[in-house]
C-alpha cells in the first residue's frame, strides 16, 4: 500500500516538471524583454537591470532554470512588484476565500448531482431522466457570469434574500460567512452539477444492468439499499474521476465567480495581476493552481482503493 | 426484373452504402435538426448584419446614454447627420445601439469558435498521429500533454493573452493551446487501434512511405470523432473568448463582442441590466445550440464516444 502511494507520488513528478518548465517558458519565449515585462510599465532602467541580474536573464537558459527552479523547490516564488509583496505571502493571504469557495461548491455539487444522476438512472426514460439531461446541456451551455448575474438580479435584488456581493470572513462569523457565499457557491457549482449528473447517470445505470443487482432484488433487499450499497457503489470510480476532472473546471470558474461577486480571492488575484501585467503573481497563480489540480487528482486516484476493494496497485 | 429493382442505395459499394446511411441518419436526428437549425439562423445573423436593422456599432451618441429596451433616441452617423432610431435592446452609457452591437458581436464570437477549433484540431491532428504512430515520440509528447493538461485551461489562456499583445490571433491561438492535449490524446487512441488493421499491414507491406500513411489511411478512419470534438470544442472557445474579453483580457473594448459588451455594462448592472442580459442571452443561445448539435453529431456519427459519456 505504501510502496503504491509512492509510485503515484513519484508519477505525479514528471506533470509537475512538465508544468514547472512550461510556466517558465511562458515568460522566456515572448516577444520582448523578459526583464522589462516583469519590471512592468513604471520600472526604471536600474530596476530592470536589477531583475536581469538577480534572474541571470544572461546565462543561458538551462542555467535560468536552475536557479528559478531552486528558487521555486525553496519555496520562493519571486516577488510581485505591482502588489509590493512576496508571492508566496500574497497567495497565502488570498488562499481562504477560494478554499471556503471551492469547497462548499463541491460539497453542494456531489450533495445534488450524485442523487439526481442515481434518481435519474433508476428511473430510466422517465421524466426526471430527460429533464436532467436537458438541465445538464443547459449547464454546459450557459456561462458561469451569465448565470451568476441572472441569480444575483433573482436573488439579491428583486427577492433580497441574500447579499449582492462580497465576503466575510470565518472567523467574523459562520452566519454571514454562509450568506455571502452561498449565491457564488451555486452559481459555480451549476455547470459541476451537469458535469457530475450526466456522469453518474451514465455510470449508475451501466451497473443496474449487472446481474447482482438483480439478485440483490430478488433477494428482497430494500430498493434504497440496492441502489446505494450496490448499485452506486460500484459505479463510484468513473464518478470520483470526473469530480477530481471538473476541478480543473471549477478553477477555471472560480476566477469568473470571483470577479462578478467581487470574493477577494486567488481568482481575483489572478485578473488583477493580468490586468496590471504582474508576471511573478501569474506565474505564482499557475503553478499553484496546476499543483493543486494535480493534488486532487492523485487523492482521487488513491480513493479507487476505497471504492474497488480489487484494485490492489 | 426492372430498372426499378436496382435501387442506387442498395446497389452501391458498402462504404458508399455506409456514407449514406451516415448521412440520413445524421438528418433524421432530431439534436442535428434543432442544433443545426439554430446554428444556420446565427450563422445568417453573422453574415447579413447589416441588414438586421442595424447601425455601426460603434456610433454613440451623448444624447442617447442609458435608454431603456424599446426606447427610441437619437444617433449620429459617421456621416454628421442624426437619426431618430429605435434602440431595441437599450443603450449603453456611450450611447451605443445594444442590438447593433450584439448582432455583430455574432460575428465575432463564430468567427473566433470556428477558427479556434480548426487551429485545435490541426496541431491535435499532427500531434495525435506522430504520438500513435511513431513509437519513440509517442512518451514524451504524451508527458508534455499531460503538464499542459495540468493547466487550468482559462488560466492557461488568459496568461497567455497577457503575455502577447491581444489581437484577434492572439485570442485565438490562446484558446486553442489548452485544447490540444485532448485532441492529441483522442487522435492517438484512434491511431492506435487503426494502425493494427490489415490495410495499414498492406500499405506498409507494398512500401508505403510513412507520412502517407499517416495522412492517407489512418486520418480518413478519425475524422468522425474528431468531428464531433471538433464541435464542442467550438463551443467551449466561444465560452471562453466570452470570459476572457468580460474579464477585460481578451479582444480590445472597441471590436463588439458579447464579453465585452458584458464587461462595460457589469458596472451599472444594477440599474441597467439589459446591457449583461441582451449578450448573456444571445451567448447562451449560441453555445446551447452548438452543443445540441455536437450531441447529435456524436449520437449518430460515433456511438462509442456515447457510450463512453
Amino acid at each position: 500500500m505504501w510502496a503504491f502511494l509512492a509510485r503515484r507520488l513519484a508519477a505525479t513528478i514528471p506533470v509537475l516538471l512538465v508544468v514547472a518548465v512550461l510556466v517558465f517558458l511562458m515568460l522566456r519565449l515572448t516577444p520582448g524583454d523578459p526583464a522589462a515585462i516583469l519590471a512592468g510599465d513604471a520600472a526604471t532602467t536600474e530596476q530592470i537591470a536589477a531583475i536581469r541580474a538577480s534572474l541571470g536573464l544572461d546565462r543561458p537558459l538551462p542555467a535560468q532554470f536552475a536557479i528559478w527552479f531552486a528558487n521555486l523547490l525553496a519555496g520562493d516564488l519571486g516577488e510581485s512588484f505591482y502588489f509590493r509583496m512576496k508571492v508566496t505571502a500574497l497567495i497565502g493571504q488570498r488562499l481562504e476565500p477560494t478554499l471556503a469557495l471551492a469547497t462548499l461548491t463541491i460539497v453542494i455539487a456531489v450533495a445534488v448531482a450524485v442523487p439526481l444522476g442515481v434518481a435519474a438512472a433508476w428511473r430510466f426514460g422517465g421524466w426526471l431522466d430527460r429533464a436532467l439531461m436537458g438541465f445538464s446541456v443547459l449547464g454546459f451551455s450557459v456561462p458561469v457570469f451569465v448565470l451568476a448575474y441572472i441569480l444575483i438580479y433573482v436573488v439579491s435584488l428583486k427577492l433580497g434574500w441574500l447579499p449582492v456581493q462580497g465576503y466575510q470572513r470565518l472567523a467574523d462569523g459562520f452566519g454571514p460567512f454562509l450568506r455571502h457565499l452561498i449565491l457564488p457557491a451555486i452559481t459555480l457549482s451549476v455547470v459541476y452539477i451537469a458535469l457530475i449528473a450526466r456522469v453518474t447517470r451514465a455510470s449508475v445505470l451501466e451497473a443496474l444492468g449487472e446481474d447482482y443487482i438483480r439478485t440483490a432484488r430478488a433477494k428482497g433487499l430494500p430498493e434504497l439499499r440496492v441502489l446505494v450499497r450496490h448499485a452506486l457503489a460500484n459505479a463510484a470510480v468513473p464518478i470520483a474521476t470526473v469530480i477530481g476532472i471538473g476541478v480543473a473546471l471549477l478553477i477555471g470558474g472560480v476566477v469568473v465567480t470571483e470577479s462578478v461577486y467581487a470574493i477577494p480571492g486567488l481568482g481575483r488575484l489572478t485578473v488583477d495581476a493580468v490586468l496590471a501585467r504582474d508576471f511573478p503573481t501569474i506565474q505564482g497563480v499557475i503553478l499553484f493552481f496546476s499543483f493543486a489540480y494535480v493534488l486532487v487528482n492523485l487523492v482521487v486516484d488513491l480513493s479507487y482503493v476505497f471504492f474497488d476493494p480489487r484494485i490492489r496497485y | 426484373m426492372g430498372a426499378s429493382d436496382y435501387d442506387a442505395l442498395s446497389v452501391g459499394s458498402a462504404a458508399v452504402r455506409r456514407q449514406n446511411d451516415a448521412w440520413r441518419r445524421l438528418r433524421a436526428n432530431w439534436s442535428v435538426r434543432l442544433g443545426g437549425a439554430a446554428l444556420a439562423i446565427l450563422i445568417c445573423v453573422a453574415l447579413a448584419a447589416p441588414w438586421f436593422g442595424t447601425v455601426d456599432p460603434t456610433l454613440f451618441d451623448a444624447a442617447s446614454r442609458d435608454l431603456r429596451p424599446g426606447e427610441t433616441g437619437e444617433i449620429t452617423t459617421l456621416d454628421g447627420e442624426t437619426l431618430e432610431h429605435t434602440f431595441l435592446m437599450g443603450s449603453d452609457s456611450f450611447g451605443r445601439d445594444i442590438y447593433s452591437r450584439v448582432v455583430y458581436g455574432t460575428r465575432i464570437s463564430l468567427l473566433v469558435g470556428v477558427l479556434s477549433a480548426a487551429v485545435a484540431l490541426v496541431f491535435g491532428i499532427l500531434l495525435g498521429l506522430s504520438a500513435g504512430y511513431l513509437r519513440r515520440l509517442d512518451g514524451p509528447l504524451m508527458r508534455v500533454m499531460d503538464g499542459l493538461m495540468a493547466i487550468p485551461a482559462i488560466l492557461l489562456a488568459i496568461a497567455l493573452v497577457a503575455l502577447w499583445k491581444a489581437s484577434l490571433l492572439t485570442v485565438i491561438v490562446a484558446i486553442a493551446i489548452p485544447e490540444i492535449p485532448r485532441v492529441t490524446r483522442l487522435v492517438r487512441s484512434l491511431v492506435l487501434t487503426i494502425r493494427e488493421e490489415p490495410y495499414v499491414e498492406a500499405a506498409v507491406a507494398l512500401g508505403t512511405s510513412t507520412p502517407k500513411i499517416m495522412f492517407a489511411h489512418i486520418l480518413p478512419n478519425t475524422i468522425a470523432p474528431l468531428l464531433v470534438q471538433g464541435t464542442f470544442i467550438c463551443a467551449s472557445a466561444i465560452l471562453v473568448e466570452a470570459i476572457l474579453s468580460f474579464l477585460g483580457v481578451g479582444l480590445p473594448p472597441d471590436i463588439p463582442t458579447w464579453g465585452n459588451i458584458m464587461a462595460e455594462g457589469r458596472v451599472q448592472f444594477i440599474a441597467y441590466p439589459h446591457n449583461v442580459f441582451f449578450p448573456g442571452v444571445f451567448l447562451a443561445v449560441t453555445v446551447l445550440a452548438v452543443n445540441i448539435f455536437g450531441d447529435g453529431l456524436r449520437d449518430t456519427l460515433d456511438p462509442h464516444m456515447a457510450r463512453r459519456l
